[in-house]
């Protein structure tokens, strides 16, 4: 089996690109991915499951902990900052030490990239929930709070789920199905089609795209 | 970002025509018709040019039928063939918006002094 299709990387920041000869402008987000070391093989009769470990970053030792240098001393791969595990469904044939690429993917295939979404801090109901902003006149000094949140006795508390002010962002998002625009092996760099969750130099994941589902146009 | 500019480099003209606001221009559009190509000729005055790298975007204005018509371009769109400059225009600013509101003798620019290569 060939090299999984997975990589770790940065999020470099967005361009467009003329594309083909009719030059449509195609907006894309620059991903700067792999190369990714592989550092550790996990088996079914070792682990219960089969997985690859992949590494990503070379970094200082002082930046990881003890049990992290460990882990890459035994294995004896240089310390990365970003270790992450893709599991496999049959054996592969890559061992500690070898590198997967940004060639893994191909300009045309579609991926899932997963990131975090920029943080937003605490936030109130309008601009997390899109809640409707209240009179301004006629003695209302409340403008942007929540409203009601419940009924009276019955039955006399506020329902569970109930939106509210909260932190906002900061949390695992996937983007899928994703278009691969273009793949620069000796850069590690690939261009995703449109936008990726968050910040620019911020981690994020690129897989195949699970679910393939048709498009509806085009 | 560093690598953005590099990537984008791989998109972008390497022999770009240099004109600059004020120029009259040909503008060489290409257009498929059916299987075929061809080259079609937009000129007018050039009233702007925005943007940087890639994404460097250029209006042109000319008058059609008395009714004035602007395209906007974007410089390395495979689409532009040439740009080639008639005549240099002596400007003082770096967008021509105030072109829209006159016709005629009014709207004129004049020509750069030190070039002599007339129409």
């Amino acid at each position: 089996m060939a090299a999984p299709k997975f990589l770790l990387g940065r999020k470099v920041g967005m361009t467009q690109i003329h594309r083909g000869e009719e030059g449509d402008v195609v907006p894309v987000t620059v991903i700067s991915a792999g190369p990714c070391v592989v550092s550790q093989v996990k088996t079914v009769e070792n682990d219960g499951y089969l997985a690859l470990q992949l590494a990503f970053e070379e970094c200082r030792e002082k930046v990881k902990s003890k049990p992290i240098n460990g882990h890459f001393k035994k294995q004896g791969v240089k310390t990365h900052r970003f270790l992450r595990e893709v599991r496999l469904a049959e054996p592969s044939d890559l061992k500690v030490g070898d590198t997967i690429k940004a060639d893994v993917f191909a300009a045309g295939e579609k991926v899932d990239v997963i990131g975090t979404v920029k943080g937003r801090g605490f936030q109130g109901v309008m601009r997390v929930w899109n809640f409707g902003h209240k009179p301004e006149a006629h003695g209302n000094m409340n403008q942007r709070g929540p409203g009601s949140i419940g009924m009276h006795t019955r039955p006399g508390e506020v329902l569970k789920g109930h939106r509210m002010a909260t932190h906002w962002g900061d949390e695992r998002c996937t983007t899928r199905n994703l278009e691969v625009v273009d793949v620069d092996v000796e850069k590690n760099a690939v261009l995703v089609y449109g936008a990726v969750p968050g910040n620019r130099g911020d981690f994020v994941m690129i897989r195949a795209a699970k679910a393939c589902r048709p498009k509806k146009t085009s | 970002m560093k690598l953005v500019r590099e990537l984008e480099s791989k998109y972008t003209k390497q022999n770009l025509p240099t004109f600059n606001v004020g120029d009259n221009v040909d503008v060489e559009v290409r257009i498929k018709e059916g299987d075929k190509e061809r080259i079609q000729l937009f000129s007018g005055v050039v009233i702007q040019l925005r943007g940087s790298g890639i994404r460097t975007m250029f209006t042109v204005r000319r008058i059609v039928q008395g009714e004035g018509v602007e395209r906007v371009f974007p410089l390395h769109s495979p689409k532009i063939a040439n740009v080639i400059v008639r005549r240099e225009g002596r400007v003082r600013r770096s967008k021509l918006y105030y072109l829209r509101g006159r016709t005629g003798r009014a709207a004129r620019i004049d020509e750069k002094a030190r070039v002599s290569k007339g129409e």
